[in-house]
C-alpha cells in the first residue's frame, strides 16, 4: 500500500498525486507515441477516432458529469464545428482561424442552449436538448447551398504551413490536441471554476448560498462543453475527409452519451476508457457476428441491440463504468490480503443526505 | 445591525409569515422558535433571499437586501445551514470548504485552464484560510473523506464550516441540533458560544431544543402560524402565556 503524506499545500494543489502518478502517465505517454512504429495503419486510424471521441467525450463529461447537467443533443455540436470548419477551409480560411472560429460558434450556440437549462433538469432537459439536435440536423440536411445537404460536403484535407499531413502526422496532432484538452480540463476542475460545476451539480440550493451564479455557472459549462464537441467536430472532419448530415445524428449524441456512463461518470480516465470501449465495440460485434449462426447474426439491429444491452447492464452492475471498476481492482491489489468483499456495497439510505448517487 | 420589519409571506392562501419583526445587535445570539408549521425556516429563506419577500423589508448594515439576488447574500456578509444538510455528497471535506471561497476568487475561467501561478497561489492560500476553522470544528481528520462516508452529526459540523468559510458577519442556523444526540447537542452549545463570542458573528438560530436556547441565546422570539408572538430572553420567554397556549393549545 502507498500511502501520500502532504507536508505542504502545494502538494494537495498539484495534478498528479505523486511522483509515482506521474511516472505512470509518462510511461503511457511514451507507450501512444511509440505505436504508430508499430502498428498498421488501421490501428493507427481506430486510435485517432478514439483519441477525438475522447475530446468530444471531455465536453460531454463537464457537463454530464460534473454540472449535473444531461445532453442529449451533443452530435448538433459535433456537427456545427465540423460544418463550420469545413465551410471556412472551403473559403480558404486557414486551420488556425477556422477551427477557432467554429470552437466559438459552437459555444456561442452552448449558451443559447443553457437557456433552456435554466429551467429544466433531467429527462426534460434531455428532451430539449435532444430537440436542438434534430433543428440542427434538417438545418444542415436542407440548407444545401452552404452544406451541400444529402450529397455530402469534402473536406480540404489536413494542412499546417502548406506541409499536408499524412496519416501518423494527423495521429499526431490528435494526441497533442487531446493531452492539451484534457491538461485544461484538469486544471478547470482543481480551480475555482470547475468547484462551481461540482457545486450545482451535488446541491443547487447550496451553491446559490455559497455565492455560485446558477445562471452564469451553467452558461459557462454549456459553453466549455459545446467548445470542445465543435473542436473534436473540426477534427473529426478531417479524418473523415466527407460530410454527411447523418454522420451527426441521434445515434452519434445517444453514443456520446453510452460514453461517458460506460467510461464513469465523474471522472476524466472515464473518458478515455469509455472512447476505447466505444471504438473497439462495433469491431468486437463485427467478429462475434461471424461466430452467431446466420439467422442472427446477419441481423441489421444486432449493433444497436448490443449497445443498448451493454449499457442496461453497465447501469445496473457498475453505474461508475468503467473507471469505477478500475479503482476497485487497483484497491483490490494494493490491499491485497486484506481487501473485503463489502468496500464499495451500497447501503440503503433514507435521508436524502444520505442519497447517494 | 440587522432588521426585519413587516415581513410577510403567502403560499396560495396560507400565511406562512404575516407581518413578522424584529431586529437583531450586532454580536448577539438570536433564536427563533415555536410549533410545527409556525414559519421559522420561512423566515430563513426569505432573509437567504431562496423565496421572494411579498411584503416588508429587510435590512443589513444599513443595506436593504430585501431584493438582493440569492447568489449575492454570500457577497453581502450572511451565510447559512440548512436543515437536512445540503452538501455536495460526491467531494470531499476540504473540497466542500474550499467551494466557500469562490466568492473570494480573483480568477476567471482562462486563468483556471492554464493554472498559472496565479491560480496555484490562490488555491493555497485559500487552504490557509480554511485551516483556522479545521482546526476550530476539529475537522483535521475527516478532510479528506468522502461526505457520503461520513456520519451525520460530522456532517452537521461540515456545513457549518463551509458557512464560516464564507467569513460572515451573520450566521443563520437552521435547526443546528435536529439529528443529534444529546452529548453533540451539548457539544455544538459550546461552538456556537466559540463562533459567537471568538470569531464576532452575529447568530440567528432557528430551534426547537429549549436547553440548546436557554445556554446559547440572547434573545428568542417566538413564532406560532406565522405570527409574533413573544420576544425577550430564554427565561422570560418560556413563561409567557401565550407561548404556553401555542405549544400545549388552549
Amino acid at each position: 500500500m502507498r500511502f501520500v503524506l502532504k507536508t505542504n499545500y502545494h502538494r494537495d494543489v498539484d495534478l498528479f498525486r505523486d511522483k509515482f502518478q506521474f511516472c505512470w502517465f509518462a510511461v503511457l505517454l511514451v507507450f501512444v507515441l511509440s505505436l504508430p512504429m508499430f502498428t498498421g495503419t488501421y490501428v493507427e486510424s481506430q486510435l485517432t477516432l478514439v483519441f477525438l471521441w475522447s475530446i468530444a467525450g471531455a465536453g460531454l463529461m463537464i457537463l454530464v458529469g460534473y454540472t449535473g447537467l444531461i445532453s442529449l443533443g451533443h452530435a448538433a455540436f459535433l456537427s456545427v464545428g465540423a460544418y463550420t470548419h469545413a465551410i471556412l477551409l472551403d473559403l480558404g480560411v486557414p486551420p488556425f482561424v477556422s477551427i477557432p472560429s467554429a470552437m466559438l460558434l459552437c459555444s456561442v450556440l452552448g449558451v443559447v442552449v443553457s437557456i433552456a437549462a435554466l429551467r429544466m433538469t433531467g429527462i426534460y432537459l434531455a428532451i430539449a436538448t435532444l430537440a436542438f439536435a434534430m433543428i440542427v440536423e434538417k438545418v444542415v440536411k436542407n440548407w444545401s447551398s452552404v452544406t451541400g445537404g444529402n450529397a455530402g460536403f469534402k473536406v480540404a484535407p489536413p494542412e499546417i504551413f502548406g506541409w499536408e499531413l499524412n496519416s501518423t502526422a494527423y495521429y499526431y496532432l490528435c494526441l497533442l490536441v487531446l493531452t492539451l484538452v484534457m491538461l485544461g480540463v484538469s486544471n478547470l476542475l482543481r480551480a475555482p471554476t470547475g468547484r462551481a460545476f461540482i457545486a450545482v451539480r451535488d446541491s443547487e440550493i447550496s451553491a446559490q448560498a455559497t455565492g455560485i451564479n446558477l445562471v452564469k455557472t451553467k452558461a459557462l459549462a454549456f459553453a466549455v462543453s459545446a467548445a470542445l464537441a465543435g473542436l473534436a467536430g473540426t477534427l473529426l472532419a478531417y479524418q473523415w475527409h466527407y460530410l454527411f448530415p447523418d454522420s451527426f445524428s441521434m445515434i452519434t449524441s445517444i453514443k456520446l452519451l453510452m460514453l461517458v456512463i460506460i467510461g464513469g461518470l465523474g471522472s476524466m480516465s472515464g473518458v478515455i476508457f469509455g472512447a476505447i470501449f466505444m471504438t473497439l465495440l462495433p469491431d468486437g460485434i463485427a467478429t462475434v457476428r461471424e461466430w452467431l449462426p446466420d439467422s442472427i447474426g446477419n441481423l441489421p439491429g444486432l449493433e444497436p441491440f448490443s449497445f443498448g444491452l451493454i449499457l442496461i447492464l453497465f447501469l445496473i452492475f457498475e453505474p461508475r463504468g468503467i473507471s469505477g471498476r478500475w479503482q476497485k481492482i487497483r484497491l483490490f491489489f494494493s490491499q491485497f490480503p486484506l481487501y473485503r468483499n463489502r468496500t464499495f456495497r451500497r447501503q440503503k439510505s433514507f435521508l436524502r443526505t444520505e442519497r447517494v448517487h | 445591525m440587522f432588521e426585519v420589519s413587516g415581513l410577510s409571506k403567502h403560499f396560495g392562501g396560507v400565511a406562512a409569515v404575516d407581518d413578522v419583526s424584529f431586529s437583531v445587535n450586532e454580536g448577539e445570539t438570536f433564536s427563533i422558535m415555536g410549533p410545527n408549521g409556525a414559519g421559522k425556516t420561512t423566515v430563513l429563506n426569505l432573509i437567504s433571499r431562496f423565496y421572494d419577500v411579498d411584503e416588508g423589508t429587510v435590512q443589513f448594515g444599513g443595506q436593504d437586501i430585501t431584493r438582493v439576488r440569492p447568489h449575492d447574500i454570500a457577497r453581502v456578509g450572511i451565510a447559512r445551514t440548512f436543515q437536512n444538510i445540503e452538501l455536495f455528497e460526491r467531494e470531499t471535506v476540504l473540497q466542500n470548504l474550499l467551494i466557500a471561497q469562490y466568492i473570494h476568487r480573483q480568477t476567471n475561467i482562462f486563468f483556471d485552464v492554464l493554472f498559472l501561478p496565479r491560480v496555484r497561489r490562490q488555491e493555497v492560500a485559500s487552504r490557509k484560510v480554511l485551516e483556522d476553522i479545521i482546526d476550530l470544528l476539529h475537522l483535521q481528520r475527516y478532510r479528506e473523506q468522502y461526505i457520503h462516508a461520513l456520519p451525520f452529526g460530522v456532517r452537521k459540523l461540515v456545513e457549518l464550516a463551509r458557512a464560516l468559510c464564507l467569513k460572515p458577519k451573520l450566521l443563520l442556523l437552521d435547526e443546528p441540533s435536529s439529528g443529534l444526540n444529546p452529548e453533540e447537542t451539548e457539544d455544538l452549545s459550546f461552538w456556537i458560544e466559540d463562533i459567537n463570542k471568538e470569531l464576532g458573528i452575529t447568530i440567528l438560530m432557528v430551534e426547537h431544543d429549549m436547553n440548546l436556547i436557554g445556554q446559547v441565546s440572547d434573545r428568542v422570539l417566538v413564532l406560532a402560524s406565522g405570527r409574533c408572538i413573544a420576544l425577550g430572553t430564554p427565561t422570560e420567554v418560556k413563561d409567557h402565556p401565550d407561548v404556553i397556549a401555542a405549544y400545549l393549545g388552549t
